[in-house]
């Protein structure tokens, strides 16, 4: 049996890798699944840097959506969503197609390679 | 033409009978429509509090339409965002849901952009808030949508750049008898047991689960005379108060 899919992204949640990086699209028998959140507390909301476990290796990865209901004005997604990251902050993958949130925009020091290969925000 | 009478003269000119012009508009009279977050929910608070919550509604919606609307109408909002580009962000999708009362009341819209399901919650009294176009006016068979995440995605995608459809004022709102199909069990929620009562579903169940779930059905709820909310002298009085200001 399967768990309840996860609202917010919390350890062992299993997540969707949105961008078009070849370690998040090749097929692998285990979904990826998030080992550690770099939070005070250990729930991850959308712009918090989280650990995945992808096809046997370690990779940090970026919150860009959950099924938990946020602040009202702000999209909720049907997925939780992950841009694969490296350690410096830059993106993998070099296209988004899934749409983002605008409140990543916020904070653009940190996130500003990622919102550029973003194509369509919410 | 002439007509010789029977004394053998031509009769007088009778002028043709007026033709009766009848207005459908004033025939059906005006529509009247009390958004659901003016009535107040059940309780024993001071009706005061109620009366200063909707002098503000009122308030807020001289300045800025809030048109009427219902779940499963397609909605355009556009609303002022720091973040975005232009400052603006529009977000078109279908009602699935109106909620709360008094100035907190909300609607939320969902719709599917490049297959990724997204629903924003929106505030109707929020100031953020520019502009509410209504594209479609379509009610359907339930007041809540939300089995539509369990659905199939093409009942709930809907154009980003879709023309409003045009809609006559006096004529009623369509109902659209749409029976969704849903993905394959398991879903968010247990949407054939009767406490949900949905209609808009097609169950491609067994006739056995379908059985099984009217096992939870209680039929002595709708009988439970605790549970009455009569709103029907509520909702008169507030009507008439609300459109008096409105119309100032």
């Amino acid at each position: 049996s399967i768990t309840g899919a996860c609202q917010a992204i919390q350890k062992l949640t299993r997540v969707r890798v949105v961008d078009n990086s070849a370690l998040g699209n090749t097929p692998y028998h285990r979904p990826p699944k998030c080992i550690h959140v770099y939070n005070k507390t250990g729930v991850g909301k959308v712009g918090d840097k989280i650990l995945l476990a992808i096809k046997g290796e370690k990779k940090k990865a970026l919150i860009v959506g959950h099924k938990m209901p946020g602040p009202p004005m702000t999209p909720r997604f049907d997925s939780n969503n992950v841009v694969l990251i490296e350690d410096n902050g830059n993106p993998i993958g070099t296209r988004i197609k899934t749409p983002i949130p605008y409140i990543l925009r916020q904070r653009e020091g940190e996130f500003s390679k990622v919102l550029a290969i973003a194509r369509n925000f919410v | 033409s002439y007509r010789i009478s029977s004394d053998g003269e031509p009769a007088k000119f009778q002028p043709p009978p007026k033709p009766v012009i009848i207005d459908k508009q004033k025939q059906k009279g005006e529509r009247r429509f009390l958004s659901p977050e003016f009535i107040p929910p059940r309780g024993r608070t001071d009706p005061l509090k109620f009366y200063i919550e909707r002098k503000d509604m009122i308030q807020r919606r001289k300045v800025f339409n809030i048109p009427e609307f219902y779940v499963g109408h397609v909605l355009a909002v556009t609303t002022a965002d720091p973040c975005a580009n232009d400052k603006v962000n529009r977000f078109v999708g279908i009602c699935i849901q109106r909620g709360g009362k008094g100035l907190g009341a909300t609607f939320v819209l969902r719709n599917v952009i490049e297959d990724q399901g997204v629903e924003i919650c929106y505030e109707l009294y929020n100031p953020r808030i520019q502009a509410i176009e209504v594209l479609k006016l379509e009610k359907r068979l339930d007041d809540n949508l939300m089995y539509l995440r369990d659905a199939l995605p093409e009942y709930s995608t809907f154009d980003v750049n879709m023309k409003p459809v045009s809609h006559l004022d006096h004529e009623e709102i369509p109902v659209n008898k749409l029976q969704v199909r849903m993905k394959p069990k398991p879903w968010s929620k247990r949407w054939e047991r009767p406490k949900y009562n949905i209609k808009g579903i097609k169950f491609e169940l067994p006739e056995k689960k379908m059985k099984a779930a009217q096992k939870w059905s209680q039929p002595w709820l709708e009988f439970d005379m605790l549970r009455e909310y009569d709103t029907s002298k509520i909702e008169e009085k507030i009507w008439k108060e609300v459109s008096e200001e409105l119309k100032k």
